[in-house]
């Protein structure tokens, strides 16, 4: 029914446009302006680009203001500091540039429109002008660029000695998350060890693995620099924090790493945003498939000293699972009971 | 003179022989050497695959602005795609994306933009009968026409067409495990895109061979138009970038099919662990955008090719800076391929190698950012004449600076690692590629419509058509910006399952709804161009009083499209307003001795020059005359 309706409607409009159209068409043939250079519509033409420029100016710097908070993320890493104070200049820049020439670009069409008085200006080049502006934008850009690649190799620079090591692996449709546990040091993997009691593929015959644990939230300290070592056991996919200005692809096959001092803690930010909700995400970034728009992750912010003692209350793979390191050759079996029974 | 007009005459009924007189309907419209009806074939082809990649666009935007909608009413078409709660399938979303980049970009504006005017406009404003080969160029479309079927085919298989992203970055691509797009549907793709690559090569090589070599009397590289520069250079970048992408595909087939491990390493899935080892998927990443970037000046040079002359002409200025906007192109033609790691910033490429990337993406703006304000000096003091065509070029000028500056963030390494997958990118790319270049395939539309059908689109649709489309672009686009900076992620069917993202559900129906206006506005068009072409005024031989070769052929040239002597080319294509002459235009076949009175001073230098050669050219007609006979 809704259908026929919608159906009749438009064919109404169609043909009123229509007839419209013909009508329009038959005054200008009797009229003469279709043999005209420049008819009536020059001007209008010419006056709505004043109006766009107008309307749309108003409309963009209305939103931008209103929307200031909700379009900006709060930031909490220290290089999401320097990258969104770049991200501004650089808005500030190119926001300047993006003014002045729209004005010139819309200006202009009203300004100059075609009168059959005028003719217009013979004006083919300008060595000079062109010199000027080749170099102005090149010695701006290239300031941006210097303070873009310093931030980017600090950013990309080898992670700090004592940074707190976080395995992130991703997979179709979740991330899975290992710590290093007390040693900080992560033990082999290998995907060909991957089972359902095993989903990182630890390898246990590697005494390091011993100590590491999972945990189905991210938990970090504040103010210390931690260290995503990241990586995919299926397709590409790519972590990414937006409150910590932070992204990495994970892929399969070639481990990947990013570094970042994290500023406050999930309790600060819900003082601060006034939203007892509020949690750190990590979402996918790469097309990974049916479920990529749902791969979430929590992190979670915490003091120091909290997050100490959290990381002593968990407890290892082996811990949770002995079966883990059941079929382990006998030397490595001992060491691996005896890691147990410190647990218990 | 009147010897010279005899001889005219006489291979004039040469070309009628040769060409005219066995033309039946196949040899004529469908398997057609003639390079116009070549042109038109790519142009009507392309607005078929556009109104298809906009109808895919408004199904997954629907989703987007109205997540909750009762989606039932699609099932007739879409079938298993809706479930049975009336939603749409998350993995089918992921198809429709996929298939709308690659239609948009390969097939509507590689194919539909480029193949249409530089295969119309060639051999017309360099002064040649037609294509240096007829037949290959014959060739590049039906190569184009069966990709199209193939690809078009896939649309409708069980298991859905390639998913993966127009990227289609594997292992997501190879795998079949992983998604069922990446089976079947993407075995077509694959299919579909050597075909197309074909095509783009055969198209290519011709266009190249072409202005090399068959440019008329006088059309010295110095008195090209730009459209011809601008052909010219995109034709050079895709004979050098498509085969990169061919053997990205291959590659791809191989690990696909044959078991290698190109770009397959260390993988689990559907529970169990592939053979596959040594791989690397940063590899394909690397071959793809050696591709991937420069696609992006393929589709993009051709549009401000277009939007120079029509800017030009339209104001009735000579382009400022003509020489400038050469070395621009030529500039942007390099370094478009020492960029393309810029996509990659974040893909664990060796972050010494993001700073070198860095660096000559910002270089590549210079020449972008030289262009624009060559184009505003052109405006400045011109004469304007609001032309559909001239309207959809400043629209176009106005699209690649709002687009070219987002470029300046997502170039820089550091800001991009937030932006990066973002709506900012889908902002950025649909701005500086997608709108600008689809502005200047309509730009090019409008105003080379006369030359095409012998009749003028009406003019006052025309500017309707523009300002729903400018208004609607800027409407559906500049918000996704906002979006972007929020962190909202590309390729999502969803945002609400996160914190961060659940917001400006508002904003994203606005977006729908604005989309979904600017798609029916494309309506308007669309009657438009079919009614002219057969009910439109009947033009003028040169309808926008324009210099270039084209409008001094018959209103429907024939093969060959000059029915007497091929013009010779006397001046450059930009002599507009100029003081002294009677008329604001003089048009390039207007030797520099006939207008003594508007000639700066080193032209009347060549003017002897000149002399000397229509001399000798009349002396050699006579010659060939008295053999003749
Ligand atoms: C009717 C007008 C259009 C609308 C409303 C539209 C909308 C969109 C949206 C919202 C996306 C992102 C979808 C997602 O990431 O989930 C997208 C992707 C894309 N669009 Fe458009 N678009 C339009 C026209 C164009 C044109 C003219 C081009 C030509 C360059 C284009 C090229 C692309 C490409 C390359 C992608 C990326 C596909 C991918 O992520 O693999 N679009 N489009
Ligand atoms: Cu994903
Ligand atoms: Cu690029």
């Amino acid at each position: 029914m809704y259908g026929f309706l919608i159906a009749v409607g438009v064919l109404l409009l169609l043909s009123i446009i229509w007839m419209v159209y013909r009508i329009q068409t038959l005054v200008s043939v009797v009229k003469g302006s279709d043999k005209k250079i420049a008819t009536g519509s020059n001007k209008i033409n010419a006056f709505m680009f004043v109006i766009f420029l107008i309307g749309g100016g108003i409309l963009m710097f209305w939103y931008s203001i209103k929307e200031f908070d909700n379009y900006n993320l709060p930031v909490a890493s220290e290089h999401g500091v320097v990258t969104d104070q770049l991200f501004w200049i650089t808005m500030a820049v190119t926001g300047i540039v993006f003014i002045i020439t729209h004005i010139l670009l819309f200006w202009f069409p009203y300004k100059y429109q075609y009168k059959e008085t005028r003719k217009a200006d013979f004006y083919p080049d300008n060595n000079k002008l062109e010199l000027i502006w080749t170099t102005v934008p090149a010695v701006v850009l290239a300031l941006l660029v210097i303070g873009g690649w310093k931030a980017w190799s600090d950013i990309t620079a080898p992670a700090p000695e004592k940074s707190h090591v976080v395995e992130i692996m991703g997979y179709q449709f979740a991330w899975e998350v290992r710590y290093p546990g007390l040693d900080n040091v992560l033990g082999e993997h290998d995907y060909r060890l991957i089972s359902a009691s095993n989903v990182s593929g630890v390898d246990f015959t590697d005494k390091n693995a011993f100590d590491d644990f999972t945990s189905p939230v991210v938990v970090i300290p504040k103010g210390e620099p931690v260290l995503f070592k990241i990586r995919a056991r299926d397709v590409l996919h790519s972590v990414f924090a937006p409150h910590m200005r932070l992204k990495m692809d994970a892929v399969p096959g070639m481990p990947t790493r990013f570094w970042f001092t994290p500023t406050k803690t999930t309790e600060e930010m819900r003082a601060e945003l006034n939203d007892p909700e509020f949690v750190y995400e990590i979402a996918c970034t790469e097309i990974c498939g049916r479920g990529h728009f749902s791969m979430k992750k929590e992190i979670r912010v915490v003091e120091p000293e909290e997050f100490r003692k959290w990381l002593s209350e968990q407890k290892p793979y082996i811990v949770n699972n002995p079966s883990l390191v059941a079929d382990l050759p006998s030397e490595l079996k001992e060491l691996a009971d005896i890691t147990i029974s410190e647990y218990k | 003179m009147a010897t010279a007009n005899v001889a005219t005459h006489s291979t004039d009924a040469h070309d009628h022989h040769d060409h005219e007189h066995h033309d039946n309907f196949i040899t004529k419209y469908i398997f057609t050497q003639d390079h116009k009806m070549i042109g038109k074939q790519f142009l009507v082809t392309g607005i078929f695959w556009a109104i298809i990649g906009g109808l895919l666009s408004l199904v997954f935007r629907l989703q987007l602005g109205f997540p909750d909608m009762e989606l039932e009413w699609l099932r007739p078409i879409l079938g298993g795609w809706i479930t049975p709660d009336g939603k749409l399938d998350p993995e089918f979303y992921l198809a429709l994306v996929t298939m709308h980049g690659t239609i948009m970009v390969f097939f509507v504006l590689t194919a539909g933009l480029s193949g249409t005017f530089s295969n119309f406009l060639i051999p017309l404003q360099i002064g040649a009968r037609d294509m240096a080969s007829g037949f290959m160029n014959m060739l590049s479309y039906w190569f184009f026409f069966l990709s199209s079927v193939i690809m078009f085919i896939s649309l409708f298989i069980e298991t859905g067409p390639a998913s993966g992203g127009w990227v289609v970055y594997p292992p997501l691509s190879a795998l079949e495990q992983a998604m069922p797009g990446s089976g079947l549907g993407m075995t077509l793709w694959l299919i579909a895109m050597t075909c197309f690559i074909a095509s783009s090569l055969l198209g290519g090589i011709n266009y190249i061979t072409t202005v090399i070599n068959l440019r008329t009397k006088g059309m010295s590289f110095s008195r090209l138009p730009l459209t011809i520069w601008a052909f010219f250079l995109t034709a050079v970048i895709g004979l050098l970038s498509f085969p990169v992408l061919f053997s990205a595909a291959l590659l791809l087939v191989f690990d696909r099919s044959f078991g290698t491990s190109f770009y397959l390493s260390d993988i689990y899935i559907g529970g169990e662990a592939l053979p596959n080892t040594g791989g690397s998927p940063v590899l394909y990443q690397h071959l793809f955008w050696f591709l991937g970037h420069p696609e992006v000046y393929i589709v993009l040079l051709p549009a401000l090719g277009i939007t120079s002359e029509i800017i030009a002409t339209n104001s009735r200025k000579p382009i400022f800076g003509y020489k400038a906007m050469i070395i621009s192109m030529l500039g942007i033609t390099i370094l478009s391929f020492v960029v393309w790691a810029h996509h990659m910033f974040v893909s664990g490429l060796n972050p010494f190698l993001g700073s070198i990337f860095m660096f000559l993406t910002l270089i590549i703006a210079i020449p972008s950012a030289v262009k624009v304000f060559n184009y505003l000096t052109t405006l400045w003091r011109g004469n304007l004449i609001f032309t559909p065509g001239m309207l959809f070029s400043i629209g176009l000028v106005s699209f690649f600076i709002s687009g070219g500056l987002t470029g300046i963030f997502l170039g820089n390494s550091a800001i991009d690692i937030q932006l990066h997958d973002t709506y900012f990118v889908v902002a950025h790319f649909h701005l500086v590629m997608g709108s600008a270049s689809f502005f200047g395939l309509m730009a090019g539309v409008y105003h080379w419509f006369p030359k095409m059908f012998g009749r003028m689109m009406d003019a006052r649709l025309g500017y309707i058509h523009f300002w729903a489309t400018f208004i609607g672009v800027y409407l559906v686009f500049f918000p996704m910006h906002y979006i972007g900076i929020a962190g909202f992620p590309r390729r999502y069917y969803s945002w609400t399952g996160f914190e961060f993202s659940n917001m400006y559900t508002d904003l994203n129906m606005f977006v729908s709804v604005a989309a979904i206006l600017t798609f029916g506005a494309q309506l308007i068009f669309l009657f438009n161009f079919f009614y002219s072409m057969y009910r439109g005024r009947v033009a003028s031989l040169n309808p926008w009083r324009s210099n270039t070769l084209e409008w001094t052929t018959p209103l429907h040239p024939g093969h060959g499209n000059w029915p007497g002597e091929i013009p010779a080319v006397y001046r450059w294509p930009y002599d507009y307003s100029k003081p002294g002459a009677s008329e604001d235009f003089i048009p390039q076949t207007v030797p520099l001795s006939a207008t003594p009175e508007s000639n700066l001073p080193h032209e009347q230098e060549l003017v002897k020059l000149e002399k000397q050669i229509i001399a000798d050219e009349e002396a050699d007609l006579v010659a060939d005359e008295s053999k003749e006979s």
